[in-house]
């Protein structure tokens, strides 16, 4: 058994240590807001908040987050900078198929939260992690600026 | 325009079934007679039946509830190209809905639902926006013309005195909303003709329309195949064979049935399912799987060997593709000469979410819940599985995580194998790829190579073009394989080429193919022929300019003289790069111009390299595609297709070493990331012509573009896909 605190709310889950915090989110929580892309962190579908850093749950294995807040795509709505960044991508119409874009969200709302007015090459820095095969970059990018510019 | 249009019974039915009080509109078009597969004939009645023709249930593709509610039934898959959004403003607007009560649901696997020109249920070809202009406008329409009978009987006036905006029939001062008349519509007959809107009149239809699936796909509750739950599903994945046609020798799972949460280890047709409480139970279980394989023939596949071989075979002519005068002669004769071979590898799709898909199968019925592009497909492989009849079987489409073609597989590859595999094990089971199974999964864009020569007269114009193509046949073995492969040659493996409108110029040619055959599973990959013939021709052309010493945008407008709506693109695009304006010092130009898919795409790169590295700066693209139905969409289409092209032509591709996959995960197959996507601009192509789609037509030019804009900056020319080091 293990205890994890997941938008704020503690859960025991009966899993193997090794497990990653996807896939206790995902089938065991059922949770799916998170999504698997590639399982070995180089596609950022995963990214969820470890104490507010973005993390891919892919590779961090639940023992990992013990005594820590883990924050998912599904508690956004809840927070400052989710919100703007969700309002964004709205107003941009970001999204297609929408796979990554959880992962993309995730990655987003941990810059703004380090990086009020991030740049072009800052965005680059902290997205280029986060693969979106629909290529929404050019959308991602604008929006990141217009819910920092919400923000400020 | 806006002429009455028939509607035959045969093509429209209603009824009330479904919801109480509401207004079903259920169809079933007559089905195309092109490509209709064996076993997927439609329950319609023949020509001059009498009666309605019985559908199979559901058929409705739109519904109006009494709370006043629109949904819209996709007979198409949301895979990200925004048709969830594009369809239903057809019929909102001939509706005259109010736009914030539309709702959208995937519709069910049945003959109804039947592609009007494909013959079979598919999303592909970037077809679905011209293919249902017209049926999902009647349908609105005829929606609209039941309602305002309604409207009429209910208050006793003439159906001409009413009028109808944003969801409401308006008669003088009376307001009724459309829910309110849903019950009576449903009792209407329908009416023989009904009238679309002249385009004029059209409120939806041609202008930026938000995305329905926005909100869900942005706080993560859209439903995708990967997020499927139902009570007692097992999580499924399956070892298969490192090298392609390898079947199990013998198999030791008593490791692998030792871990916590593995349930069963079974055989299957394609390997052996370890079968799990979830994923991480079914992964580890099939880690510790031993599986003893007889690799079979292609144990020694090597896909250097492999292009080695193409090389030969492509000295000698293939089977004739588009031929005209004597291209021989005129090859002797020529001026100037280029001879060039070009090259490009296999490439994965990989859709950003695995492929999966979940079975549950009971005596007389089986449930299928996954992302498909090719419903019929997959329903007649399910039920010949089972046993069953195809209407036995049900596909619940869920939103796909990405398709590029992959979703839409000739064999129902994933599907079929997911139903095996719940067969086998007497459970609910949802089939999970890793990525390292997609990437090595195969059903691959095939590697092709070219070889043309060209002969140049003393003006620098083509007088001869002999070209030779060298690749695996995607249609082969596939339904489509009667309609697709003449006389050996199938059409696909030189779209872009034998059909080059630059040919129409040049009096001697001789295009041919050779068609390998090969066991490496091929399959359609986002723009199919084009995404290798394009990158062929619009460098042999720049080829060409080069060699005559003229401007590459004036060469192509004098060889597309008379192809204006390549020519308008190719304007536009040239218009809005400021082609004849210098760039920043370091920055060079490339252009191509590419019609797929009934649209004309040009696109001109702005690229730099420095120190061998390349850096795409920006693409501004022109596209005519007819009428741009939702031209926010249409642009995210754009950009879409040159991150996609772009990926692949910067770095993507699959390869072959004793037997294997060389590449496993988005580490070693590389595709587009942010800080590689250049800006994008997206122009389009004021045009009354002949719809087009949109889906791929953006991809095809991406390549040569910038290939030709390294030559530019560079005077290396890229001949082989991808790009990689080759500068460094
Ligand atoms: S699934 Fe975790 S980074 Fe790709
Ligand atoms: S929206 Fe499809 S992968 Fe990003």
């Amino acid at each position: 058994m293990i205890t994890l605190n997941i938008n704020g709310k503690e859960q025991q889950l009966d899993v193997e240590d090794d497990m990653p915090i996807l896939w206790a989110l995902r089938d065991v929580l059922h949770l799916t807001g998170t999504k698997f892309g590639c399982g070995m962190s180089l596609c950022g579908a995963c990214t969820v908040h470890l104490d507010g850093q973005a993390i891919r749950s892919c590779i961090t294995p639940v023992s990992a987050a013990a005594g820590k807040k883990i924050t998912t795509i599904e508690d956004m709505q809840n927070q400052k900078i989710g919100q703007a960044v969700q309002s964004a991508w709205s107003e941009i119409d970001v999204v297609q198929c929408g796979y990554c874009q959880s992962g993309q969200i995730m990655a987003a709302t941990a810059l703004l939260a380090t990086n009020q007015k991030p740049s072009d090459a800052d965005i680059d820095a902290a997205m280029t992690g986060n693969i979106c095969r629909c290529g929404t970059y050019p959308r991602i990018r604008a929006a990141i600026h217009n819910a920092a510019s919400k923000l400020a | 325009m806006n002429a009455p249009i028939n509607i035959s019974r045969r093509t429209f039915i209603k009824a009330t079934a479904l919801v109480a009080g509401g207004l079903i509109i259920g169809f079933s078009i007559p089905y195309a007679k092109r490509f209709l597969m064996p076993g997927a004939a439609p329950d319609v009645a023949p020509d001059g039946a009498k009666d309605a023709p019985k559908l199979p249930a559901p058929n409705a593709f739109l519904r109006i509830g009494s709370d006043n509610t629109i949904t819209v039934m996709l007979a198409h898959s949301e895979m990200g190209q925004s048709i969830w959004t594009t369809l239903p403003m057809l019929i909102a607007d001939e509706l005259d809905a109010d736009w914030s009560t539309i709702k959208v649901e995937h519709a069910a696997s049945a003959p109804a639902y039947i592609h009007t020109t494909y013959g079979i249920q598919i999303t592909g070809g970037s077809s679905t926006t011209w293919s249902e202009f017209d049926r999902y406008r009647q349908a609105g329409a005829l929606t609209r013309a039941l309602l305002v009978s309604a409207a009429a009987e209910k208050l006793g006036v003439a159906v001409e005195s009413i009028k109808t905006e944003n969801g409401f029939v308006i008669s003088g001062d009376q307001k009724i909303p459309y829910g309110d008349l849903a019950e009576a519509a449903a009792k209407i007959e329908t009416p023989k003709t009904v009238t679309l809107k002249d385009p004029k009149d059209w409120k939806i239809i041609g202008k930026a329309t938000k995305r329905l699936d926005g909100p869900e796909k942005i706080n993560g509750t859209a439903v995708f195949g990967q997020d499927i739950h139902l009570e007692g599903l097992m999580t499924a994945m399956v070892a298969r064979s490192p090298v392609f046609g390898g079947t199990v020798k013998t198999f030791d799972a008593t490791a692998a049935k030792q871990l916590k949460g593995v349930r069963q280890v079974i055989q299957v047709p394609t390997g052996v399912a370890v079968i799990a409480d979830n994923y991480w139970a079914a992964k580890k279980g099939r880690e510790a799987l031993k599986v003893d394989w007889d690799l079979g023939v292609n144990a020694k596949l090597d896909s250097k060997i492999m292009l080695e071989e193409y090389r030969k075979m492509a000295a000698t002519a293939g089977l004739p593709a588009a031929k005209a005068g004597d291209t021989k002669a005129a090859l002797a004769n020529a001026k100037q000469l280029i001879e060039a071979e070009y090259s490009l590898p296999y490439l994965a799709h990989s859709p950003m979410e695995p492929l999966n898909c979940a079975v549950k199968i009971e005596k007389d019925s089986c449930e299928i819940w996954t992302g498909t592009q090719m419903q019929t497909t997959d329903q007649l492989a399910a039920a010949k599985i089972l046993g069953l009849k195809p209407e036995q079987v049900s596909i619940h489409t869920v939103f796909l995580g990405g398709g590029f073609g992959r979703r839409a597989n000739p064999v129902a590859d994933f599907v079929s194998e997911a139903v095996q595999v719940a067969k086998a094990a007497g459970v609910p089971v949802k089939t999970v790829w890793s990525r390292e199974d997609d990437v090595k999964g195969g059903h691959y864009r095939p590697m092709y190579l070219h070889k043309a020569n060209i002969a140049l007269d003393a003006n620098g114009m083509p007088t001869a073009w002999q070209h030779v193509a060298v690749g695996q046949s995607i249609m082969k073995g596939t339904s489509f394989e009667a309609f697709m492969i003449k006389d050996g040659v199938d059409a696909t493996s030189v779209e872009g080429a034998a059909d080059s409108p630059y040919l129409k110029s040049i009096p001697n040619y001789d295009i041919s193919l050779h068609t390998v055959q090969a066991t490496i599973p091929v399959q359609w990959w986002r723009s199919v022929g084009h995404s290798h013939t394009a990158f062929v021709m619009e460098s042999l052309i720049d080829e060409m300019a080069n060699l005559a010493k003229k401007d590459p945008l004036e060469y192509r407008r004098a060889l597309l003289k008379d192809h204006p709506r390549h020519l308008a693109a190719l304007n536009l695009a040239a218009e809005k790069a400021d082609w004849n304006k210098p760039l920043a010092k370091g920055v060079f130009r490339g252009i191509a111009v590419h019609e797929s898919f009934g649209s004309f795409v040009a696109q001109i790169a702005e690229v730099s390299v420095t120190d061998g590295e390349v850096k795409v700066h920006r693409i501004v693209s022109a596209i005519d595609c007819g009428l741009a139905v939702n031209p926010d969409s249409l642009k995210a289409q754009m950009e879409s297709s040159v991150s996609y092209g772009l990926g692949a032509a910067l770095q993507s591709e699959i390869t072959f070493k004793d037997g294997k996959v060389v590449q496993s995960n988005f580490h070693d197959y590389q595709v587009m990331r942010m800080a590689n996507m250049p800006k994008v601009e997206v122009y389009i192509v004021q045009s009354t012509e002949k719809m087009g789609g949109v889906g791929e037509p953006g991809l095809p030019p991406v390549a040569p573009a910038v290939t030709n804009a390294i030559f530019a900056a560079t005077g290396k020319r890229i001949r082989t896909l991808p790009i990689g080091n080759q500068l460094a």
